[in-house]
């Protein structure tokens, strides 16, 4: 009789239980989308630490640059300097550093991590920025010549001077860009790691894949042979079997590699071996960033002091703490999701709850003489409860049911429609973002300045994990457990007498 | 001398009101026999409803002592009077007061719940009653798709189908046309006179308390025997 008596009234009741299953449905289906964002969200945070660092590191070391260290770098253009043509001169320059304004760590360096206790293996890269300054400007000296002609002194003694030719305005500033005198400028930068090529169980190598060609070998040390990153090559129409210049060197392209985290790019934009980069970069023996595994995830901990006390002006960070250094519209988003979005979850939960809760109130109210009769037939107050338990729950499961429907939709739109996030990782607050390279306008540096200042662009992709699923449906559960007992509460209060006589 | 179903002795009844304590039954002493027809009238508000109430074990006594088929109820548990209703009366209702999302043999069935019969025995008991009612062919119908008096038939089947000892009615007729008020009169004359059951009916109509053999007049709370 209970369900006949449930199917009956469920079906016949169908206005007040599709708004309580509606109301249910929307706030379950807020608490499932948010929750599948709040999880992409962590997860991106992990993609971007893994894409930086690799998923076998666990510590990671670099030398922030010190005060005075490094200084404002500038591009020198002498006046015959480059190509001169049409009154124009053509120049390019190519800066070739560490990136991030870090300090090397020398030699004696690695043999102190090597040397710590603790240390389960490594692997040391060296990070560089490649940045191209090439601009036109106006050939100052077919400048200064044409000046000297229009405005020749007599050189003689005596000599008078040329009245009309002094009073000839100067001629107007020619050639550059515009054919006036002016100046055009092209910066052109991307990101040169040298990497060990034996090593690809620590450190970047760790979290990137072949899409073309191959890796780097044992084999490629020594060799001017360069591996891209496929967004990279993708957007300068770079591909396996080509060439790419790096500080005026030819590099065979012998592989585009892809990071395994979706919707992040890898750490750089080119790898080479690293004996060539250090070469290259007059850093022989030198290396930014040494990537640290621990002999187990209980050393990490001591590791991290021993390496700390070892390498004083070094920067050693674990993992946990380099996810607190994740910062950009990814950690924005976070904590949006975090504060906002829970928030809003749980106060439209409550608010379903109280609605399903009251409205099976008013039902209870609305039956009243239904209740009252059953009762006067000999039901007992905790059948017609049982009754009214049963109703809201199976309410409660529609409503859930239909609420992961919305969580669904919802998770579609917040895939289709959140922009791509970023991330940067190493970034320090109140340090703005990137500012210029060095040596260009904005270029910022000194004490504190990020050594691995990369930034990743993150697409959400957010999904329905069974966790969220049974929490759904635990929810919607709960609900229906609320609106039920307060239902079925109010109407074991019924006294037959009372409720016959109120109706009649 | 015939056994007496119910034995009313000093019963008082008071509500608290807003305007005050409302004396509903005051001193009533009554006793009725198995197997009568009883017929309570008396002006609205004179105390016959509280009086069925406390007859249907739907209500207790402020002061007094009400005996219903050998048991005091006065000082009852809510469990032993819904044990009470289920086995022993059926209430018949001057709105009929069925369930409008039930069909009419569901309604009828919702009587033998309480007494945990079985499904299947469920289904022939409440067959045979809507067929003694007249309504083999309306068992599937909602409430809402029956006349009144389809309805109050219903809800005699209801009040019949557990086989209880008394039918207690309340106002029976009173949202019914005179045709179908002679049926359904007829038809609990018929269940008295034929099965022997105990009815009581409150009604304001004089001609069907004309019928019965024990006419109750009760006014102010106060019981007589006309």
């Amino acid at each position: 009789m209970l369900f006949t008596y449930l199917k009956r009234e469920l079906s016949k009741r169908r206005k007040q239980t599709s708004v309580v299953a509606a109301g249910l449905a929307v706030a379950i289906g807020l608490v499932v989308t948010v929750s599948a964002a709040s999880a992409s969200v962590e997860k991106a945070q992990g993609t971007v630490l893994q894409s930086m660092y690799g998923i076998g590191t666990d510590i990671s070391i670099s030398k922030p640059g010190t005060p005075g260290f490094g200084g404002p770098d500038r591009f020198e253009i002498g006046s015959d300097d480059g190509n001169s043509a049409d009154g124009s001169r053509n120049f390019s320059r190519t800066r070739f550093d560490i990136a991030g304004f870090a300090q090397a760590l020398t030699a004696e360096d690695l043999a102190t991590v090597a040397a710590t206790p603790g240390v389960g293996g490594y692997t040391s890269t060296l990070k560089l920025n490649s940045i191209t300054f090439n601009g036109e400007l106006p050939d100052f000296i077919i400048n200064q010549q044409n000046q000297g002609t229009q405005s020749q002194m007599p050189s003689g003694p005596g000599s008078q001077p040329n009245v009309s030719s002094t009073n000839q305005p100067a001629p107007a500033p020619s050639g550059g860009f515009d054919g006036r005198g002016g100046a055009a400028f092209d910066v052109t930068t991307f990101t040169v790691e040298g990497i060990d090529p034996s090593e690809s169980a620590i450190g970047p190598m760790s979290t990137v894949e072949v899409s073309d060609g191959r890796l780097l070998t044992t084999a490629d040390a020594g060799t001017y042979k360069a591996v891209l990153d496929s967004s990279y090559a993708t957007t300068n129409k770079k591909s396996v079997g080509g060439t790419i210049k790096i500080d005026g060197v030819k590099f065979e392209i012998v592989g585009i590699a892809l990071s395994t985290a979706t919707g992040s790019s890898t750490s750089s934009n080119v790898y080479i071996p690293l004996d060539v980069a250090q070469k290259l970069s007059d850093h022989d023996g030198e290396v930014s960033n040494v990537y640290v595994q621990a002999t187990s995830a209980d050393a990490v901990t001591d590791l991290d002091k021993a390496l700390t006390k070892a390498l004083p002006d070094a920067t050693v960070n674990s993992a946990s703490e380099l996810a607190s250094s994740v910062s950009g519209t990814l950690t924005s988003a976070s904590s949006l999701i975090q504060s906002l979005g829970k928030w809003l979850s749980t106060a439209v939960l409550i608010a379903a709850f109280l609605i399903a809760a009251l409205l099976t109130a008013s039902g209870v109210n609305r039956r009243t003489r239904e209740f009252g009769t059953l009762k006067a037939i000999g039901w007992r107050s905790g059948r017609i409860v049982r009754q009214v338990m049963a109703e809201s729950i199976v309410t409660s499961i529609i409503g859930g049911v239909l609420g992961i429907g919305v969580g669904l939709a919802g998770i579609a739109a917040v895939n289709h429609f959140a922009p791509t996030l970023t991330a940067s990782v190493g970034g320090l607050a109140g340090m703005g973002d990137a500012g210029g390279p060095p040596g260009m306008p904005g270029g910022g540096q000194g004490p504190g300045r990020p050594v691995f200042g990369n930034t990743f662009d993150v697409a959400l992709n957010a999904t329905l994990s069974p966790l969220v699923l049974f929490t759904a449906l635990a929810l919607s559960l709960l609900g229906g457990l609320i609106a039920g007992m307060y239902g079925g509460w109010r109407a074991s209060r019924l006294s037959p007498a009372e409720s016959l006589r109120s109706v009649a | 001398m015939a056994e007496s179903i119910y034995e009313l002795t000093q019963v008082s009844k008071s509500f608290r009101t807003r305007m005050g304590t409302v004396n509903a039954l005051d001193s009533v002493n009554v006793t009725i026999e198995r197997g009568s027809l009883v017929s309570i009238q008396g002006p609205t508000g004179g105390g016959k409803s509280t009086l069925l109430q406390l007859l249907g074990g739907l209500d207790q006594p402020s002061t007094g002592s009400v005996i219903i088929d050998g048991a005091e109820t006065s000082d009852m548990s809510e469990k032993s009077l819904a044990e009470l209703r289920a086995n022993k009366v059926g209430f018949i209702f001057q709105n009929f007061n069925l369930i409008p999302t039930l069909t009419a043999a569901e309604n009828v069935e919702t009587a033998l719940v309480p007494l945990g019969v079985a499904p299947a025995e469920r289904k022939s008991r409440v067959d045979a009653v809507l067929a003694e009612v007249g309504l083999s062919d309306r068992g599937h119908h909602l409430p809402s798709e029956l006349s009144g008096g389809q309805q109050q038939r219903v809800a005699i089947a209801r009040a019949l189908v557990k086989k209880p000892t008394v039918i207690l009615a309340d106002e029976p007729t009173g949202n019914l046309d005179e045709q179908t008020r002679d049926d359904i009169i007829g038809l609990l004359e018929g269940l008295h006179r034929d099965q022997g059951l105990t009815v009581v009916i409150v009604t304001h109509d004089s001609v069907i308390a004309q019928r019965a053999n024990v006419r109750l007049n009760i006014v102010a709370g106060r019981v007589s025997v006309a």
